[in-house]
Order: structure tokens, then C-alpha cells, then sequence
């Protein structure tokens, strides 16, 4: 027996993330740590149970063991329900052959029988790999006051910035008339944000359409916008105002952990009724050692701190040794940074050691760019990581 | 062998009236995240142990509200896992309604039902206000061995560090580790042998011992129960040499949780391999330290904003410290928000207290300053 939900949410969650290099070699860019405790995927999902949606349906592909495990039964989330909750969508065989994903819209194709299960009247498209508070419930008002075919959720961007984003041209009431990928001479500052609202049937309609279509590239993007838009139909901006982030770069996923720092951080975890939700360790409380120094970090469960840490975010079950100083870093967590390390404007992945006297990358004002530590690297006695360096743990079990 | 768990959550409740005025000795929150019935549950989740009987007396509403269904230690289960046993008072028996038990020998006759209805070879019977890390499972297999029909978890204890009251039972054991005679703590100093009051004992034994004790009009666990049957039934002691403590004044309470301080009890308490200590989930962001924090030798939870100084201390999730506010040898409940140019020393808050800008509020070590749950000072 399945009942009848308004709406379901199709969180992509299938992508590479290659331009996080080290950081997803063993990882989905949806399940990279950030904040110290939570992962990317926590905002999204945190989202949509504070925006009351409690069906969730993610579509994994690309190393999807650590994310599997880490959705479960989505219970951390309250989205281990009986009627809807968070199903996990991999590609799968069928009757009529198999088939990877080959784009966003096909990953939705592909599972368009999870959401006619549901007999769903509206469909949300997420994805992955962005940072930000947002309550869905008013953009699918929104949507269904407009009656239009999809609404997007855009962002206003400063013109300089323009190129790099999905960009609407609106009319004053918010229909879009143009749509246009990275423009070279952008007319709007409206940025897609990659969140879609479609009615249910247009959906099905122009997916159903574009699967059909032998040169398409399956991507909403690319395809099913520019084709609605074509076809004439009705395709409004929703505006979004507050933080929102791409931690798709290691600069941008850097400064977005940078941004939860502060006296009045410009990223409130918990802010109002938005709180992020993850699941975590039982680790013990975090420990700071008589001769520890902090200054603006944020530090959590587990972690034993003896020596220095200064602006910086540190996961579970961090401990920085007697001497050793960590500035302007994000450890992920379960790392060890022995006596006497130092380790400057870096991202160190989970499981990482740094041993004694050990030097990874360079002070900011310096540092050609962010160093990256790999999962489960070593970095040797006296070693050094040099800025701006990515190195992975290529000698592993993967 | 199986075995099923019993825990005592308001024994000794009277020993520290102060935190357990609104709440059951089982609830008490301890070392910053936990409460004390974490420890008693962990030992037992730890060693195997899925079904738990949890006998309740009175206050149990924050108990409930900690527990939960049990998930956060895997005792969400559709076989066993976590039972509630609330007081059993029967509405129509004049001789017991409106009365609850008075002795643990009481209590264990309320939840024969509990009992009756276990499968397992042997009960762990567990109270709460003793914090350890002890291995339960290997107690268990020396159990079998010996064939014992009771065994009773020791542990020494130095009376500096540690206090007793006269609740604390000092077991004599020969070479084999056989229990041959029993005393009641008397006042000696220095390294005192004593029950750990966890307790393996053989189910259907359990069953016999304790209903002839009520045949025959007894009280006590331990001088009735245990004593009485010394000679004749094989009880034995299993000493258990980890991190101990035992809260029995609000004293006790503040050097305990100081004890947490000291990197090799902290280790030996939660750093146990393979025997995590559990406790309830609360989705706090991690803890913000600012550009004037100052912070030593302390341990602290999640979500907590620290702005100010804090030395020696124990934050609980969700404490606040303001600017220019010192924090000493002081331990701060959850949620507890200090405003700017606060000082506070040998002080304990309990949950939600306010403390406002400029206050300095003072204890001692022997007599901690102890500030209600709630309070605005």
C-alpha cells in the first residue's frame, strides 16, 4: 500500500564531483564531510524535512557505499517511515537491458515508477552539492499559485560572478522567457540554483520525450529547460534569498567551512526552525588539553585538542598533539596530527596521520593554494605536504 | 549462555537530593553528554546483553524522555530489546495500592513478571549511580565456569579519591575468589574492597532466593539474599580494576566528574576497546570557539559558544559562555548560558540556568555552589 504525497523530492546525488580531486576518490561528492559533523547531503535532506516533505528519493551511481550506509534507514533524518521516507535509487536492470545513468533527466526516467507510486502531483528535483536553508513548502506554493509547467530556484548573483552560473532572464512577474548556460555576456543576475519544481505530468511528458531523442545529453540543463522553454511553457523564477554555496571546488567547499566561524558566523547551522540534521558518532566530549590554544574554530565530538588550533574546523575524533598547530585548516575527521606538525591552509580528508614535525602546506598569506589530503594517507616523520599540493592515497584498498 | 538485563534506576536516589529532586538517579547528567544510566546500559549492550528491563520508581519522566525507544543503543527491538517496568500496583489489593516498593528485594518481586518471562540462562542486575566501563561478557564466561549461581562485580577503591557511605558492601573472598563473608563500609581509609553493585546471578536461582527471602519476611538484597546464602550456594566475585566512581553526595558528584579531567581516566572510562559508551543522540552543531576563547584542561560537548575563558571545567551540550566571563573548576549543565564578565568557580549548574552579566558566584571543593535547574540568578 502506498498513500498519495503532493510531492517527492528526487535528490541527485550520483555525481563525481571531480573537481574535489582526493576528496571523492573514495567518497560521492554528496557524502564529502563538511562543517566538521554533518556531509553535504545533510542539507538537502535537513531541508526537506524541516519544508515537511518526508519522501526522498536519491539517486546514487558513483561510489555510493559511504553514502549508502550513511542514509540508512534515514533515521537521523526522521525519514524512516512507513509511507514514504528516503529510498535509495541506483540504476538497475531491467526487462529491457541495463542502463547507467547517463544524465540528471535520466536518472529521473529511469524512476519515474517510484514516483508515480506515490501518485505524486509535483516532483522536486535537488541535487547534492550545494550548502544552504531552504523551505521547499513556499516554492511548491509558489509553484502551484502560478500554475506553471516548473518553477526554478534562482539566485541573485553579482554580474561579475554571472558567467559561471545557469542564468534566467525573467519578466517583471517572474516567467522566464530566456535561459541561458554560463553566458558570456550575461542580461540577468539571476542564477539557477538546480532546484526544480515540475508539475508531475509536464515532467513525464518531456521526459518521456527527450529519452526518445538519440543526440540528447539526458541533463535538465542542458535539454528539458531549454526544450519547455521552446515549447512555450509556462517557467517562473523563484527568487531565494540567504546563504547558498557550490562546495563543488576545494576553494569553495574551503571558504563555505570558513563561513560557519565567527562571532555571528554568516552560515548558522541551526538557525531558527532550519536545523541540519546528520548522523553521528557516540564519541565522547571533546577534551582541550592545560597547555591547548583555540581561537575561532569549531571543534567537535571526540576530538582531543593538546596543542594549537586556530582558525579552523575540526570533525570527530580529531587530536592534535602536544605542539602541533593547525591554522586556516578543515580536518574532515578521524585524523591524528602528531607533536610538533604544523598544518596551514589546508582540507584534510578522514583518517589521515601527520606525523611528528611533519609540515603540510603553508602559511595563507603564502600558499600558492589549498593543500589536500587524500583519505587515509600517511604523512611521514618530518615530511612535507607542499601548498597548493593534492596528494591521495593511491597505495589503498581501493 | 544468554542473559537479560535488570537496571535499578532510583536506588540510592536519596543520596543526592538535590539532583534528584526532579529526576531518577538514572538520569542525572554526567561527564558532559551522558546521563548516568548511559554506563550501566553501554556495560550491558557491550556485552551482548538485547533485552533490558528497566525498573522505574518515581520521577521517571525525564528516564523516559532520555531512553526513548532504545534506538540509541541498538535496544529498539522487535525480540527484547528495551522494557520499561513502571511501579506494579495492583487497584484492587488494599495491602499494596497507592504504595511503591521500598528495597530493591521489593522492587525485584514487582517485576517477576519481567523475570517469568525471560528465556535467559542469567539476569545482570545493574544499578545507576555507579560509573564504570566493565566487561561484562568475560565475567559472564568466568561465571559459567565456576558455576556459579551468583557473581558479584568488585572493584578497589582508594578512599581519598573515592568516598563510601554505608551502602557500600566489602565482600571477603578466598583464593578460588569465592564470596565467604560480607561487611557493611565502616569508616576505614586507604584501599577498600567493595561491590561494584552489578550483579550476575542465574535466573531461575534468582527466582527461588528472592521469593523465599519475601516468604520469609526479609528486606535486604544483600544481608538476606546474599549473605544468608553464603555457605551453602556457590557466590563468587569477579574484580573489575577500570575506571570506578560512585556518586553518593552532591560532593561525590562534583570530585567524580573532576576525575574525568585526567587524560587516563577519561581514556579508561570511554576509550574501552570495543566498549563505546552510548548515549542519547541530540543534533547539536559542533562547538564554536571565538577569537577570545581561552580554554584549558576542560572537557567539552557540543554546542556549545564559547566566548570567554574556561579552565578545569565540564560544559554539557549547549552552554553559552560570554565575553570576559571566567569559567573555574566548575560544571556547567546543559544549556546553562553565563552573560559577559561573569565569574564562576566550584560552581555547578544545573539544566537551563541563566547566569547574568557581572554575577561572580563562588564554591569550594568539598561544598560546591549548586544552582537548581531553571534558575535565573
Amino acid at each position: 500500500m502506498f498513500k498519495k504525497k503532493e510531492c517527492v523530492a528526487m535528490l541527485l546525488a550520483g555525481g563525481q564531483g571531480s573537481r574535489l580531486y582526493a576528496l571523492t576518490d573514495k567518497t560521492a561528492k554528496p557524502a564529502v564531510t563538511f562543517g566538521g559533523k554533518y556531509r553535504i547531503i545533510d542539507f538537502p535532506l535537513s531541508n526537506c524535512i524541516n519544508s515537511g516533505l518526508d519522501t526522498v528519493g536519491v539517486l546514487t551511481q558513483y561510489q555510493p557505499l559511504v553514502l549508502n550506509e550513511y542514509i540508512g534507514t534515514g533515521l537521523p533524518w526522521d525519514l524512516d517511515r512507513n509511507y514514504g521516507g528516503v529510498k535509495i535509487l541506483p540504476p538497475y536492470q531491467a526487462k529491457d537491458g541495463a542502463d547507467w545513468y547517463s544524465g540528471t533527466a535520466n536518472a529521473i526516467y529511469q524512476n519515474m515508477q517510484f514516483i508515480e507510486r506515490y501518485d505524486a502531483e509535483y516532483v522536486l528535483i535537488l541535487s547534492g552539492d550545494h550548502i544552504y536553508h531552504m523551505d521547499y513548502s513556499k516554492m511548491i506554493d509558489y509553484h502551484k499559485e502560478t500554475g506553471a509547467a516548473c518553477t526554478i530556484a534562482v539566485l541573485d548573483v553579482p554580474l561579475s560572478e554571472a558567467s559561471r552560473f545557469g542564468i534566467m532572464s525573467t519578466y517583471d512577474d517572474g516567467t522566464i522567457y530566456k535561459f541561458t548556460e554560463k553566458p558570456k555576456n550575461p542580461d540577468s543576475t539571476k542564477a539557477s540554483m538546480g532546484i526544480y519544481v515540475f508539475t508531475r505530468k509536464k515532467l513525464f511528458d518531456y521526459l518521456i520525450a527527450d529519452a526518445k531523442d538519440p543526440n540528447s545529453a539526458n541533463d535538465f540543463g542542458k535539454n528539458i529547460i531549454p526544450t519547455m522553454l521552446g515549447a512555450g511553457e509556462k517557467m517562473m523564477a523563484y527568487s531565494f534569498e540567504g546563504y547558498w554555496k557550490d562546495v563543488g571546488t576545494i576553494d569553495s567547499l574551503w571558504e563555505a567551512n570558513m563561513d560557519i566561524l565567527g562571532e555571528e558566523p554568516v552560515l548558522k547551522l541551526h538557525d531558527g526552525k532550519h536545523r541540519v540534521l546528520s548522523r553521528h558518532e557516540n564519541a565522547p566530549p571533546q577534551y582541550v588539553g592545560p597547555h591547548a590554544v583555540i581561537e575561532n574554530a569549531s571543534i567537535t565530538e571526540g576530538c582531543e585538542i593538546l596543542g594549537t588550533v586556530k582558525n579552523s574546523v575540526l570533525g570527530e575524533n580529531v587530536r592534535v598533539l602536544e605542539g602541533a598547530v593547525v591554522e586556516d585548516a578543515v580536518i574532515m575527521g578521524d585524523c591524528i596530527i602528531h607533536e610538533g606538525a604544523h598544518v596551514s591552509y589546508a582540507i584534510i580528508d578522514r583518517e589521515v596521520k601527520i606525523c611528528k614535525g611533519a609540515v603540510v602546506g603553508k602559511p595563507r598569506g603564502e600558499a600558492k593554494g589549498i593543500t589536500v589530503i587524500g583519505e587515509g594517507v600517511v604523512i611521514e616523520e618530518n615530511g612535507i605536504a607542499k601548498d597548493g599540493e593534492i596528494i591521495s592515497d593511491k597505495g589503498g584498498a581501493m | 549462555m544468554t542473559a537479560a538485563g535488570i537496571i535499578f534506576s532510583n536506588i540510592h536516589d536519596a543520596t543526592v537530593p538535590e539532583l534528584t529532586s526532579r529526576r531518577t538517579m538514572a538520569s542525572i547528567p554526567f561527564g558532559g553528554r551522558y546521563r548516568l544510566i548511559d554506563f550501566a546500559l553501554s556495560n550491558m549492550v557491550n556485552s551482548g546483553i538485547s533485552k533490558v528491563g528497566l525498573i522505574t520508581h518515581y520521577n521517571y519522566q525525564s528516564l523516559l524522555d532520555h531512553i526513548g525507544n532504545g534506538k540509541d543503543w541498538d535496544l529498539a527491538r522487535r525480540t527484547g530489546g528495551i522494557k520499561i517496568l513502571p511501579p506494579f500496583i495492583t487497584a484492587y489489593d488494599n495491602a499494596t495500592a497507592g504504595r511503591l516498593y521500598s528495597t530493591r528485594l521489593e522492587a525485584i518481586m514487582g517485576v517477576m513478571n519481567f523475570i517469568d518471562r525471560c528465556t535467559e540462562d542469567v539476569l545482570v542486575l545493574s544499578d545507576c549511580d555507579v560509573i564504570c566501563n566493565v566487561d561484562i561478557a568475560s565475567a559472564m564466561k568466568l561465571h559459567e565456569k565456576r558455576g556459579a549461581d551468583f557473581t558479584l562485580i568488585t572493584t578497589t577503591v582508594d578512599t581519598a579519591v573515592q568516598s563510601l557511605d554505608s551502602h557500600a558492601q566489602l565482600p571477603v573472598a578466598d583464593e578460588t575468589g569465592r564470596v565467604i563473608d560480607m561487611a557493611e563500609y565502616n569508616g576505614e581509609q586507604g584501599s577498600v574492597k567493595v561491590c561494584a553493585d552489578i550483579w550476575i546471578v542465574n535466573r531461575t536461582y534468582l527466582k527461588r532466593v528472592v521469593s523465599e527471602a519475601v516468604a520469609h519476611g526479609y528486606k535486604s538484597f544483600y544481608k538476606d539474599v546474599i549473605m544468608r546464602n553464603l555457605a551453602k550456594d556457590k557466590i563468587y566475585a569477579h574484580e573489575y580494576d577500570g575506571f570506578f566512581a560512585r556518586i553518593n553526595s552532591l560532593e561525590s558528584y562534583f570530585r567524580c566528574s573532576m576525575r574525568l579531567l585526567d587524560p587516563v581516566n577519561r581514556v579508561n572510562l570511554f576509550y574501552r576497546r570495543n566498549q563505546p559508551i552510548f548515549t542519547k543522540v541530540r543534533n547539536s552543531v559542533p562547538t564554536r570557539y571565538t577569537g577570545d576563547a581561552k580554554v584549558s584542561g576542560s572537557m567539552i560537548a557540543d554546542g556549545c559558544i564559547i566566548e570567554g575563558t574556561v579552565e578545569n571545567s565540564i560544559l554539557f551540550r549547549g552552554v553559552k559562555v560570554g565575553k570576559g566571563t571566567v569559567v573555574k573548576n566548575s560544571i556547567l549543565m546543559q544549556d546553562t548560558v553565563t552573560g559577559d564578565n561573569v565569574r564562576l568557580s566550584s560552581v555547578i549548574t544545573d539544566k537551563n540556568v541563566v547566569i547574568r552579566d557581572g554575577r561572580e558566584l563562588c564554591g569550594c571543593e568539598s561544598m560546591p555552589f549548586y544552582i537548581g535547574k531553571g534558575v535565573m540568578v
